[in-house]
């Protein structure tokens, strides 16, 4: 299963990951030299074996669906770089300057 | 030198005792600090240090000595290393992604630390996002070992071990998703801990690997090391994953004995390939133990040589999803772009450097369509038989299982540009995150002047008797250890 550039570009896109040709390049090299090292599991026989869900005798337990169960140490307006009506406001994107202002 | 010449518990009895004031201790290892910092082989420990807060951290300690009982680490300054958020510097990862974040909470740990009138030290450098296994891979430039300034101090928490095995700090926190506290403690002749998956709070820890991912500690000894997990240790409402389980006081497992229990040699530890000093020196340390009446049971653990590749699809696979937060809108840096894939792809490519890319690659790879099963799903199921590996050992009563922490001592820096030899370094560290058991490494001498590490694993919450195997050691072995 040799990663061609294709895949680089594929998976780059993926991952939200820009490259350059000369890095994509290189990463088509240290994706299959790492990847060659994996094929060692194709050869363990696993017929029947569970993939493993979690670790410890617990499992992975997950809490109740309830609300925030600590308020914040600082309001927002003390980190975040803008708040309108209790929401963050991100930083428009300058590529969207005639977007209108909601 | 100066630097704190205590252990934690006595600089906690001192301070209790009036005999050291918390600001002195302090100033001490700033001194320290600044010491090993300098000049054109300073060590470069700490990305962040922020000596006002310090100093009102240890005035904080006042409000302590009117208590009859001393805080568990009063006075004690613990070094914290930068992917666990604290209120007071930043928590960057060791990433430009991260520059200058400022988190708008505190980490369990910190806030546990800080409750036992610990003063937290500073945020230590890093690989970046805990990818490394010799803290050259971080924004802020390499950290040196301590021991050996040519050479790396192991990873990914490099910062955190040097600090301790400096002298600056008698405990620090790391964290571990594949070996990244008991490898640098090796290579630094420090003590250092991974405690059980789930015996300790995550919340505040940034994510790297979540099914693997766990706080752990250093000390310059092992008591140092058993008193301050016994502070971060238990139950957290806050991370579902932490166990709720009693925690008990590891720093008396001082007294126990261990005489008639058994401790298991396993032979995928000591392959042909293995440096020979390494082997003497851990021979040696077993030959130790069998003089304190510890039966050395040859065992097997025969899946340890698949610990690598699972380990490499399995952590990847989890950072891809869990780095995918640092998009440029909600932390950090952010770079402009065609529109928003490009600020997203401008903001990662640059943000991001070269290890955690590949791993980024690699994980998203693994997940994708087609190579699901043939990769991921594969090494899930062969992480099941590296677990049943160690539930056999254990059950068929071996206590603790006895091994070399790394296969070799630390290397020069620059010295290794294969990332997958890189990786080998985990060797024997990584199949203890796999199985979510606790392992610690201790120093147990030294080759050429290079500390060389041992590893004790345990059952899982089996960290109590751990502890007193690693006492023991420690006592027999006593100036060997570091000579």
């Amino acid at each position: 299963m040799a990663v061609t550039i294709h895949d680089v570009r594929h998976v780059a896109a993926l991952a939200r990951l820009g490259l350059t040709d000369e890095r994509a390049a290189s990463l088509v090299q240290e994706m299959n030299t790492i990847l060659a090292h994996m094929d060692a599991l194709s050869a363990v026989d696993t017929t029947g074996v569970d993939a493993v869900a979690g670790v410890g005798a617990g499992g992975l337990p997950v809490r109740a669906d309830k609300g925030p169960p600590l308020p914040l140490t600082r309001s927002l307006d003390a980190f975040a770089p803008s708040v309108r009506d209790g929401f963050i406001l991100v930083p428009r994107l300058s590529t969207h300057d005639t977007a209108e202002e909601s | 030198m100066s630097g704190p010449a205590h252990g934690a518990g006595a600089l906690r009895e001192h301070t209790h005792r009036g005999a050291l004031a918390a600001s002195d201790t302090v100033a001490s290892a700033l001194e320290r600090a600044d010491e090993v910092n300098a000049g054109r082989d300073g060590l470069n420990i700490f990305v962040s240090l922020d000596e006002k807060h310090l100093r009102r951290h240890a005035e904080a300690c006042s409000g302590f000595m009117a208590h009859a009982e001393p805080a568990p680490l009063l006075g004690v300054p613990v070094a914290i290393k930068d992917n666990i958020a604290s209120l007071h510097h930043p928590t960057t990862c060791g990433s430009r992604i991260l520059a200058g974040y400022r988190s708008p909470y505190e980490a369990t740990v910190v806030r546990r630390l800080r409750a036992a009138g610990a003063i937290p030290f500073g945020k230590t450098n890093m690989d970046e996002f805990a990818m490394g296994s010799s803290t050259e891979h971080s924004a802020y430039g390499p950290t040196r070992n301590p021991v050996a300034p040519d050479r790396v101090p192991g990873g990914s928490s490099g910062g955190s071990a040097a600090a301790v095995a400096a002298g600056i700090v008698p405990v620090a926190l790391g964290s571990e998703t594949g070996g990244s506290v008991r490898q640098p403690a090796a290579f630094c002749g420090i003590v250092g801990v991974k405690p059980t998956y789930g015996r300790v709070s995550r919340f505040g820890l940034v994510a790297f690997a979540s099914s693997l991912d766990q706080v752990g500690v250093f000390g310059a000894t092992v008591d140092d090391a058993a008193r301050t997990l016994g502070v971060i240790a238990g139950r957290d409402p806050l991370d579902s994953t932490s166990a709720d389980l009693p925690v008990p006081d590891y720093h008396r497992a001082t007294d126990g004995a261990i005489r008639g229990l058994v401790i298991g040699r396993p032979k995928e530890y000591f392959p042909e390939s293995l440096d020979p000093r390494v082997r003497q020196r851990c021979d040696a340390a077993l030959e130790k133990l069998r003089e304190l009446g510890a039966e050395i049971r040859d065992v097997s653990l025969p899946h340890t040589e698949l610990a690598i590749p699972v380990y490499y699809i399995v952590a990847p696979a989890e950072a891809s999803s869990n780095l995918a937060r640092f998009d440029g809108v909600r932390y950090g840096l952010r770079m402009e772009g065609d529109g928003l894939r490009g600020m997203y792809e401008a903001t990662r490519s640059r943000g991001f450097g070269p290890e955690v890319t590949r791993r980024i690659m690699i994980g998203t790879y693994v997940l994708s369509a087609g190579y699901y099963d043939a990769y991921y799903r594969k090494a899930q199921q062969v992480r099941t038989l590296i677990t049943g590996d160690f539930a056999r050992v254990f059950a068929s009563g071996v206590d603790v299982l006895f091994t070399p922490t790394t296969p070799t001592t630390a290397f020069p820096i620059g010295a290794i540009s294969d990332p997958y030899e890189m990786y080998l370094s985990d060797i024997f560290t990584a199949t203890a995150n796999l199985a979510g058991v606790p392992a610690m490494s201790q120093p147990i001498g030294r080759v050429d002047g290079l500390p060389v590490g041992g590893q004790f694993i345990a059952p899982h919450f089996g960290e109590e008797s751990m502890f007193t195997f690693a006492y023991a050691l420690e006592r027999a072995l006593g100036d060997e250890a570091r000579s």
